[in-house]
């Protein structure tokens, strides 16, 4: 690799692994400091290996100066608490000269707490997702502005009130008690799937940091898989559900950052690859008796993915969005369900029961109604496609909205 | 918005003879029924299914096996609406996939009790 690009390709690798480390060793008070040391070591090597050149092994280079720093840290205040200041003996933290262990096991272990730490249930989902991209996936500050399109001051701003917060609640870097688990696991793969969605749906036209997004939080899925204690059904069904989308990431934007709509999608472009690994992971979702949403999802995305041309395939997927409305309301399940319902009982069918929805203020139901309304009443679907436009915010769906329309009065 | 529950009366389904595709009938109409009011976001609550067997205690600490029957029916389950009045319920209820096994439907409202 060239030497260049080394140390960014490093830092996104080695970066999360040792802070995960440190944080660990100096507690959860003291993350910046972590983030420091991680920060100054990697400074170091910028300026060292351009003088001196690359090291044997380079990942080594850095565990090593980042574990001297934080063990040169740690001797010092260890001499201030016990030369300079007894008093402060007792004060909330103390110090203590531990090993820093940057092992495989134990920089694995050390991910899995400090993700359990940072989706905390007292943090703001953005905060829990700001946290993640910057301790658990080595993301700089920069990085994390842009792929929540705003500024570095606010991002900032984020990531120190969530510090703050965490040191209050005294949240531990450790798997939760067996008791809590199952609800913290379920906070997790609420943060891991809001970081997919962000990378997922984002307007933002960083193709490259998008994908990434994706990416990392499938990694972090994958984590939980790994470790027996937190390798559940509904982790896996997530990690499917990652998959069968990422599969078509592909495909779903043409080079002019226009959107492609399913339908239009080219299909040798979807990752045949990732469509295996959520089969694997959804198969490996089927222990148990416990349906999360998840399962739902995964399984709708298997038949949209897997299984797109199979006769059945609009009855199974009815038959999905209805469990996961009873599951869990959203206007989007809602929509959807009334799309497969077109697709096994018909449009009128589907029409009417568009209508009873109350989601008249919504872009994606004038869509909707617009697609359902084309065989049949083309006057109404205009209409309805002509109000979808006014109500939608991003130009990527004006643009598809006015292909439809156009499409109409020819 | 106020809070009903629809309680299924019926025959003990058990006695009713389904062939396996009438079984996965069944299963289709509650989902297409329950799940278009779910798409509405007025379903509060599935609830639940019961089972056939049971026991009713009565007075003087009396007790009789199997479920409280009104003549030949028993509560085959219940289920918790959000709606606007005790009519649009019942306009749902006039869909509930019970009443296509002869069984009925019955509509109350829920009094909030908080302390």
């Amino acid at each position: 690799m060239q030497e260049k690009e080394l140390i960014p390709h490093l830092y996104r690798t080695e970066f999360r692994k040792i802070a995960a480390v440190l944080c660990r060793s100096l507690g959860i008070e003291h993350i910046s400091i972590a983030e420091d040391i991680v920060g100054d070591t990697f400074l170091l090597a910028a300026e060292t290996w351009g003088l001196k050149g690359i090291p044997q092994n380079p990942a080594a280079w850095l565990y090593t100066v980042a574990k001297n720093k934080a063990k040169d840290l740690l001797k010092r205040n260890a001499v201030f608490s016990q030369k300079v200041s007894p008093e402060l003996k007792n004060s909330a933290s103390e110090f203590h000269e531990t090993d820093i262990d940057l092992s495989v096991q134990n920089i694995r272990d050390s991910q899995l707490q400090m993700m359990f730490a940072i989706c905390h249930p007292s943090l703001p989902a953005e905060a829990q997702i700001g946290l993640s991209l910057r301790i658990l996936c080595g993301f700089s500050i920069d990085e994390i502005a842009d792929a929540f399109l705003t500024n570095k001051e606010t991002i900032n701003k984020r990531l120190y009130r969530a510090k703050e917060r965490l040191k209050q609640v005294k949240a531990k870097i450790e798997l939760p008690p067996d008791a809590e688990i199952d609800k913290r696991i379920e906070n997790v793969l609420t943060t891991v799937y809001l970081l997919f969605n962000e990378g997922y749906y984002s307007s933002s036209t960083n193709t490259v940091l998008r994908k990434d997004l994706c990416l990392e939080a499938m990694r972090l899925n994958h984590m939980l898989t790994e470790n027996k204690i937190t390798d559940k059904p509904a982790v896996n069904a997530l990690l499917a559900l990652m998959c069968f989308h990422s599969s078509r990431f592909e495909a779903r934007v043409d080079s002019n950052g226009e959107l492609i709509l399913y339908e239009d999608q080219d299909i040798s472009l979807w990752n045949k690859g990732l469509i295996k690994q959520g089969e694997h992971f959804l198969n490996r979702a089927a222990q148990g008796d416990v349906l999360s949403r998840y399962h739902l999802e995964a399984a709708i995305a298997y038949w949209h993915t897997a299984e797109r041309d199979s006769p059945q395939k609009w009855e199974k997927v009815l038959s999905l969005y209805n469990r996961l409305l009873i599951v869990e309301y959203s206007p989007i399940a809602a929509l959807n369900r009334t799309y497969a319902l077109a697709k096994v009982y018909g449009n009128e069918a589907a029409i009417a029961e568009a209508e009873k929805l109350g989601l008249d203020q919504s872009h994606l139901y004038h869509s909707l109604l617009g697609e359902l309304y084309t065989e049949i009443d083309k006057r109404k679907a205009i209409e309805h496609f002509t109000a979808a436009s006014k109500l939608t915010k991003t130009s990527a769906d004006k643009n598809v909205i006015r292909k439809k329309i156009e499409k109409l009065k020819h | 918005m106020k809070e009903f529950v629809m309680i299924y009366w019926s025959e003990p389904l058990g006695e009713i003879k389904l062939t396996p595709e009438g079984n996965m009938e069944v299963s289709k109409e509650w989902e297409n029924w329950m799940g278009g009011i779910a798409a509405q976001n007025k379903l509060v609550s599935p609830g639940m299914r019961l089972g056939n067997e049971g026991r009713t205690v009565k007075p003087g600490n009396v007790v009789t096996n199997g479920p409280y029957a009104e003549i030949k029916e028993i509560v085959g389950g219940l289920s918790i609406f959000r709606a606007e009045s005790i009519e649009e319920a019942t306009e749902w209820a006039k869909s509930c996939p019970i009443l296509n096994v002869g069984g009925n439907v019955e509509i109350r409202d829920i009094i909030q009790m908080n302390g």
